[in-house]
C-alpha cells in the first residue's frame, strides 16, 4: 500500500510543481505552492511505513528486551515541523501578494518585470 | 509554446528523478536502528506515552526551538509589513450583520472550542496531539470570533503578554535542563511518575502548555493582523 | 480493503488538485486546496499516524483555508 500512497505524493508534488511555473495569477502561484508541500510531507510519512503495525503511541512500558509493534516515528516528528512551517511560508507569501497588489493593482506575474535586466 | 513546451520538459525531468527514488525504495519489514532505540527505550527514558511527543520534544528539542522561533519571526513580519496607521482606518464602514445563527452558535461554541485545544495540548504525551495541535484548535476558536463579529479586536496587550511569558517560560525550562539533567530540554528535572497518568513524564506537560499557549497567540495574532487589514481605507 | 480505499483517495486528490489551478473562479480553487488537505489527512491516518493526521486537519485544511479568504476578500475590496 505504501508504493501507491507514495507516487500519488509524487503526482501531487509534480502538479504542484507544474503550477508554480506555468500559471499566471499571482494567488494561483501560492495555491500550487501549498500542494506542493501538501504532496512532499505524504511522501515523507509514507517512508517510515510498516506493514501491520500500529501507530506509535505504547499502552505500558515494553518489557526488557521487546520491541512494540509500531511504525517508524521519527518521519512523523519531523513533518509535523514541516507543517506548521509550510502555514509560515503560505502566510507570508500571501502578505506580499498583498503588498505587490497595493503597489500596481494587477495579479498578473507578468506585469512585474522590473528587476529583469 | 516554446514556454510550455520547457516547462513540460522541466516536469518530466523531475519526474524521472522522482521515478527512480520510487524504483529504489523496498518497503522494510521491520524497523530500522534508530526506531528500534526509540520504540524499546524511549518509553523508559523518557516516561511518555505518545512516542512522537517523545521525539519532538525531547530528543529533538532543539528543532521544536528553530520551529517555535520561525512561527515567531512569521508574525513579527506579517504585522510589520501589513502596518496600518491609526488614521488611515475606516471605522464606519457598513458591515453586513451576521446572521443570527452565527452570533448565537458563537456564544455556546467558543469556550468549547477553546476548552478542546486546552485539552489536546495538556494531554500531549498520553494521546495523539500536542502543543501544535492545540494552539491551531485555539486560533480557529478566534476565527469563530472573528467572523461572527466584524467589528472583534483582539487586545493587542494580553497577546503579547502571553505570547513573551510563554516563550520565556519555554527557553528557561530548557537551560534548567542543561543546568541539572542531561542537556537543552531535558525533561528529567521533575520526577518521572507513573506511566499514563496525567503527572508524567517529567517537565513534557509543562513545556506543552508553553508552546501551546505560544503557538495559539501567534496564529491569532496573524488572524488578527489579517482580519485588521479588512478596514483600510482604499 | 485499505488498498482501495487509498486507491479512491488517490483519484480524488488529483481531481482536486486539477481544479484548485486551473477552475476560473479563485475561491472554488482555494476550497479545493482545503479539500485536498482534507484528503492528505485521511491518508496520513491510513498510514497509522494521528498525530500528523490532525495536525495537518487543523491547520492545512482550516487555517490556512481562512487566511487566504482574507487575502481574496482584502484584494476584491480594492478593485472596487
Amino acid at each position: 500500500m505504501e508504493y501507491i500512497i507514495i507516487s500519488i505524493g509524487f503526482a501531487l508534488t509534480l502538479l504542484g510543481l507544474y503550477g508554480i511555473m506555468y500559471l499566471r495569477n499571482l494567488m494561483r502561484i501560492v495555491i500550487a505552492f501549498t500542494l506542493f508541500d501538501t504532496g512532499i510531507n505524504i511522501v515523507m510519512v509514507s517512508v517510515g511505513y510498516i506493514r501491520n503495525a500500529s501507530a506509535p503511541i505504547l499502552d505500558a512500558i515494553p518489557a526488557a528486551g521487546s520491541t512494540p509493534n509500531i511504525v517508524d516515528p521519527v518521519p512523523q516528528a519531523l513533518v509535523l515541523t514541516a507543517i506548521v512551517i509550510g502555514l509560515g511560508v503560505s502566510a507570508l507569501m500571501l502578505t506580499y501578494v498583498l503588498k505587490l497588489h497595493q503597489d500596481k493593482k494587477s495579479l498578473d506575474i507578468n506585469n512585474f518585470k522590473d528587476l529583469k535586466w | 509554446m516554446v514556454k510550455k513546451f520547457v516547462i513540460l520538459l522541466l516536469v518530466a525531468g523531475m519526474g524521472l528523478i522522482f521515478f527512480n527514488m520510487f524504483q529504489s525504495f523496498e518497503s522494510n519489514g521491520n524497523l530500522s536502528q534508530l526506531g528500534n532505540y526509540y520504540a524499546k527505550n524511549g518509553a523508559a527514558e523518557v516516561g511518555a506515552a505518545n512516542l512522537v511527543t517523545a521525539i519532538v520534544v525531547t530528543y529533538r528539542g532543539l528543532d521544536t526551538l528553530g520551529e517555535v522561533s520561525i512561527l515567531f519571526l512569521t508574525a513579527a513580519i506579517i504585522s510589520f509589513v501589513l502596518k496600518f496607521q491609526s488614521e488611515e482606518l475606516d471605522e464606519d464602514r457598513e458591515v453586513r450583520a451576521s446572521s443570527e445563527v452565527l452570533t448565537s452558535a458563537t456564544q455556546v461554541f467558543t469556550p468549547i472550542i477553546m476548552m478542546v485545544g486546552i485539552y489536546i495540548f495538556i494531554n500531549g504525551h498520553l494521546t495523539p496531539g500536542g502543543g501544535f495541535q492545540g494552539g491551531a484548535v485555539i486560533a480557529s476558536a478566534v476565527v469563530l470570533m472573528f467572523m461572527s463579529n466584524p467589528k472583534f479586536k483582539v487586545n493587542h496587550t494580553i497577546i503579547s503578554a502571553v505570547e513573551s511569558f510563554s516563550g520565556i517560560g519555554f527557553i528557561v525550562i530548557g537551560i534548567i535542563g542543561i543546568l541539572a539533567a542531561g542537556g537543552f530540554l531535558d525533561n528529567r528535572i521533575m520526577s518521572l511518575g507513573t506511566f499514563g497518568t496525567l503527572i508524567s513524564a517529567g517537565a513534557i506537560p509543562l513545556i506543552y502548555i508553553f508552546i501551546g499557549l505560544k503557538v495559539g497567540a501567534e496564529l491569532s495574532n496573524i488572524i488578527g493582523t489579517l482580519s485588521h487589514a479588512q478596514k483600510e481605507k482604499k | 480493503m485499505l488498498i482501495a480505499i487509498a486507491i479512491v483517495l488517490g483519484i480524488f486528490i488529483m481531481i482536486a488538485g486539477y481544479i484548485a489551478l486551473h477552475h476560473e473562479k479563485l475561491s472554488v480553487g482555494i476550497i479545493s486546496t482545503g479539500l485536498v488537505s482534507l484528503f492528505a489527512s485521511i491518508l496520513f491516518l491510513l498510514l497509522a499516524a494521528p498525530d500528523v493526521a490532525m495536525t495537518e486537519a487543523a491547520i492545512g485544511s482550516g487555517l490556512t483555508t481562512v487566511i487566504f479568504f482574507y487575502v481574496l476578500n482584502k484584494i476584491r475590496q480594492r478593485n472596487g
